[in-house]
């Protein structure tokens, strides 16, 4: 419980990055999540993948909206700052956050509810805009906060922990976020953290809208038999099309791979990423089959997971308004204002 | 019917020129305006508009004031009469004794026709068929056509026109040539079959002085392009889209490097105003200074994120041009109609300041402001213009700058700060004015971070549901409040020249109507001090004024006195003491009205009451 302060000593063998960091510094305050929830293990990759990136905790901007996931920025990098905005508007503040500062990284945090119901808009709109973050929904199919409602990523006949039956269609934002122009679109899964970890880190480094989609079961009131959000289920359903093995910035690709089962992605930044194939067919690059494909199995039940799609050319907002390099929250009066002789022009042309 | 003398009068009389939108006319109408600017003589120009784009009617009225009345006056002295769908409302509203313009070049029957009136008759589209054959040059000349036949009539001067036309067109000579042409084409037929001049008459002067000629809308984008706004985010709703689209147009002119043509600001046109208001509280969160503009449905929808503003202490300037409400009501029409949907917008107790400017002067000055105002009181600051004021051209000071003035960033902890040892506590009050220092994100590598919260939290942004915690900052929220009523534009008072025991408070748009009733007043014997309200939180001498008179007239364009609710509410003042004055229906206030009302109120007061009479 937050209430509980968490001890700051640690092993003094603890590992370090390159910049002289521990995994610890990259924690935040205890969580306050049920015992098991799959939150959790999101919340320990986010600090995996910002520890093996060197990220400087500070230079990030953790947002949220509202909800169980919407708390979990408390409990990774306790020395960036976050907000826990409005219920379903996270993607608004945080695009307003990175116009302001074009240098921070902005991490999105929200969840099925927050993005597929009241912030559905929001969500698709930001994605559109290619408003450079990563934005992860914790996706569990249910409102736990108020205790086990659907959400709208709940799937067609599936159940409730009372054993009422969902009839609605589901939102797969995984597949609005491919139709709306995201620049790099994966799915994973909270359990397994091997696949989520170098995804969490690769849409860091990704230059535009990076969207995953972690399915992320809750045990409270979305673990039981007869939910698709269960870990039995996801476990015997995910279908994973890669795994991202590698991601280096300047350093060649050097492990070696059977030829034709790796695709190496090169990003606009340097950045190159070694997906390793599961599917052989399947083709990170194309967009549009990545929509089929994604359909085609969700109709068999399958839940398609990795890195389903990346733009290497991809831009962001920040391109497309054609801001200076300066972040815009570090320019002064001398910078911003145009003084009295420009306006006494204007005044000239008023009269 | 009685024969009826027609109005004669230099440099003050009202033309209302009724068209069909989208026919052109509004360019030819502000290019008549602006000609007799040009003679010397104040205008106030205002746009009675509908909510479309082609084919409905649309009135353009201009009241020539020598004396600088710049208020609506009501009334019409000369109808030009464009648009025969309004045709019978048009000329039933024109005064006795005044002139109607029309085109004469189908016949009107006789019927159609007031005695008490002069009619005026130029065959507009007779001239125009047999000058042009392009169809839209039909309709774009004949409106030049007829500022020239009234340049003739109101014996203006045609080479003022002539020069305003050069400049419009500078650059584009055909375009200048035929607008000339067609000018005196109109001039031409009006001297040769008319008699010219008409009693209405424009005489040079030298009342306009330095004067700009602006409107609302544009002057605040100008104040924010000033005040250092690098964000603004928007969504389209009619009166306030003009404020965002100004800002986008001075930014391109005003704020590109030199050097790299890049941009020092960011527009987003959001899905939203829910969107707009989410992306101005995130970038103010960061450090940027950051605005959206929108009109009072809008204000509706950003109701939760205005709260969490106001609980989380982030800047967020809100530039609400007012339109009657609802929604789908009458988003052409100009009301005062927002005080109270903003000074307590959202959920929970909130309270938030509001600015009301009185021209585009003002507007410009306190969109400036706003941002020094939002960032040193971390809170969202409105700017309550309305559409009299933002979409209408209004003659006023010109816009100053003071090259030496810097912006009040507010209490932000650096970096060195930090690593000084200070003390940070995002929501500890440490200089007793209720308002604590903030730290931008990404400053220090390992303090001053901080989790932003629209729950609760103790002073260093801790997580608390506790009672007392909750408590403290409500109440230290309440000190800040108190700290913002010094900061804020204060009222300007104006005392009658004899003493008296009335009073009369107005804010806003109201101005210059409020000014050119109290001549009207005198006339009739009654003297006033005023006072105009420029912001709330109202400073101590609002509640002084009304305690040093017997009673004070509130002065309002809204139905339930909105205004007066607030400083009721908030001064603990007698109700029975301020008298409201009220008007509603979406045009602005008038002179007239407010002479008449305060007037007849007083009159009122003077009647003997019948048990004196009786003992």
């Amino acid at each position: 419980m937050t209430y509980i302060a968490k001890p700051k000593f640690h092993h003094p063998g603890l590992p370090k990055n390159d910049l002289g960091f521990t995994r610890r510094d990259y924690e935040g305050k205890i969580s306050t999540l049920c015992a098991g929830c799959g939150h959790d293990s999101i919340t320990a990759s986010i600090i995996e993948a910002c520890f093996e990136l060197s990220i400087a905790p500070h230079r990030v901007a953790k947002i949220s909206g509202i909800g169980c996931s919407s708390k979990t920025p408390d409990y990774f990098l306790g020395n960036s700052h976050g907000f826990n905005s409005v219920h379903g508007r996270m993607p608004s503040v945080l695009t307003g956050a990175n116009l302001a500062n074009r240098d921070l990284i902005y991490l999105g945090v929200s969840g099925d509810g927050d993005s597929a119901s009241i912030g559905f808009g929001q969500f698709a709109h930001s994605i559109r805009r290619g408003v450079n973050m990563t934005y992860v929904v914790e996706n569990n199919g249910v409102y736990g906060l108020t205790k086990g409602q659907f959400s709208a990523t709940a799937d067609r006949g599936s159940k409730n922990k009372r054993g009422l039956m969902n009839t609605d269609n589901a939102i797969d934002l995984v597949a609005m976020a491919l139709q709306l122009g995201a620049s790099f679109v994966a799915r994973s899964f909270s359990g397994d953290k091997t696949q989520l970890v170098p995804l969490i880190a690769a849409a860091i480094q990704h230059k535009g809208a990076a969207f995953i989609d972690v399915i992320s079961p809750c045990v409270a009131f979305n673990n039981h038999a007869g939910s698709t959000k269960s870990f039995d289920y996801v476990r015997e359903h995910n279908d994973a099309v890669n795994r991202l093995d590698v991601i280096t910035v300047r350093d060649p690709i050097t492990v070696d791979y059977a030829p034709g089962t790796v695709q190496v992605v090169e990003q606009h930044d340097g950045t190159r990423l070694a997906l390793r194939k599961i599917d052989a067919d399947y083709d990170a690059h194309d967009r549009v089959a990545a929509m089929t494909f994604l359909q085609r199995h969700a109709a068999k039940g399958q839940i398609v997971t990795g890195l389903l799609y990346v733009d290497p050319e991809s831009e962001d907002l920040h391109a497309h308004l054609d801001t200076v390099d300066a972040p815009l929250n570090r320019l002064d009066e001398k910078a911003l204002c145009p003084g009295s002789a420009a306006l006494d022009k204007i005044n000239a042309s008023l009269r | 019917m009685p024969v009826q003398k027609p109005i004669s009068s230099v440099n003050d009389f009202v033309v209302r020129f009724a068209n069909v939108n989208g026919s052109g006319s509004a360019s030819a109408n502000e290019l008549f305006a602006r000609s007799i600017l040009r003679h010397g003589v104040p205008v106030s120009p205002r746009n009675i508009f509908p909510s479309n784009i082609q084919g409905l009617p649309t009135w353009y009225e201009v009241r020539v004031t020598e004396d600088g009345h710049l208020g609506a006056r009501g009334g019409v002295d000369m109808m030009v009469a464009m648009n025969p769908q309004t045709w019978d409302k048009d000329f039933a509203s024109i005064e006795p004794g005044g002139y109607l313009f029309y085109d004469s070049t189908k016949p009107m029957p006789s019927s159609k026709f007031r005695g008490d009136i002069t009619v005026i008759g130029v065959p507009l589209t007779a001239i125009t068929n047999s000058t042009y054959t392009d169809p839209r040059q039909r309709q774009l000349f004949k409106n030049i056509i007829y500022l020239g036949a009234l340049c003739a009539l109101f014996d203006m001067d045609p080479k003022l026109i002539e020069q305003l036309i050069g400049e419009q067109y500078k650059g584009k000579e055909r375009l200048l040539s035929s607008n000339v042409h067609a000018l005196h084409l109109g001039r031409d037929w009006a001297l040769q079959n008319l008699k010219c001049p008409i009693g209405l008459r424009v005489k040079k002067a030298d009342k306009v002085g330095d004067r700009i000629f602006i409107e609302g809308n544009n002057a605040a984008a100008l104040g924010a392009v000033y005040g250092g706004a690098t964000v603004c985010a928007w969504y389209p709703i009619t009166p306030s889209s003009s404020l965002a689209d100004a800002f986008a147009s001075h930014c391109k002119k005003l704020r590109h490097d030199p050097e790299t043509g890049k941009a020092k600001y960011a527009i987003v046109q959001g899905e939203d105003e829910l969107a707009s208001i989410g992306i101005v509280i995130g970038a103010s969160w960061n450090g940027a200074r950051a605005f959206t503009a929108t009109s009072g449905p809008g204000i509706s929808l950003m109701q939760e994120f205005i709260g969490l503003s106001y609980f989380a202490e982030i800047p967020a300037v809100i530039m609400n041009v007012q339109r009657a409400g609802p929604s789908t009501g009458m988003p052409t029409r100009t009301q005062q109609c927002d005080i109270i949907a903003c000074a307590y917008a959202s959920h929970g107790d909130t309270k938030h300041i509001l600015l009301f400017p009185e021209d585009p002067a003002e507007a410009f000055e306190f969109a400036a402001q706003a941002f020094d105002l939002a960032e040193r009181l971390q809170t969202t600051i409105f700017v309550m213009l309305d559409l009299d004021i933002g979409m209408n051209h209004r003659l006023c000071r010109p816009l100053k700058w003071d090259d030496a003035r810097q912006y009040d960033r507010g209490k932000v902890m650096t970096a060195e700060m930090l690593d000084d040892g200070r003390d940070f506590g995002r929501y500890l009050d440490v200089d007793g004015d209720g308002i604590p220092y903030r730290s931008y994100p990404g400053t220090h590598p390992t303090k001053g971070s901080f989790f932003t919260r629209g729950t609760s939290r103790d002073r260093y942004a801790v997580y608390s549901e506790e009672g007392a915690v909750y408590a403290d900052n409500m109440q230290r929220l309440v000190r800040k409040f108190e700290t913002a009523q010094d900061m804020v534009p204060r009222p300007l008072q104006a005392n009658a020249a004899k003493p008296t025991k009335y009073g009369v408070i107005y804010f806003g748009s109201t101005a210059p109507a409020m000014d050119e009733a109290i001549g009207l007043l005198e006339a009739r014997g009654y003297e006033l001090d005023r006072l105009r309200i420029r912001a709330f939180p109202f400073h101590s001498s609002v509640a002084s004024f009304i305690a040093d008179h017997d009673f004070v007239y509130v002065i309002e364009q809204n139905r339930d006195a909105q205004l007066r609710s607030l400083i009721v509410n908030e001064n603990g003042i007698d109700p029975v003491r301020l008298v409201p004055i009220l008007h509603y229906d979406g045009t602005p206030i008038t002179a007239r009205f407010i002479a008449g009302a305060i007037g007849d109120h007083q009159d009122q007061l003077k009647v003997t009451p019948l048990r004196k009479v009786v003992s």
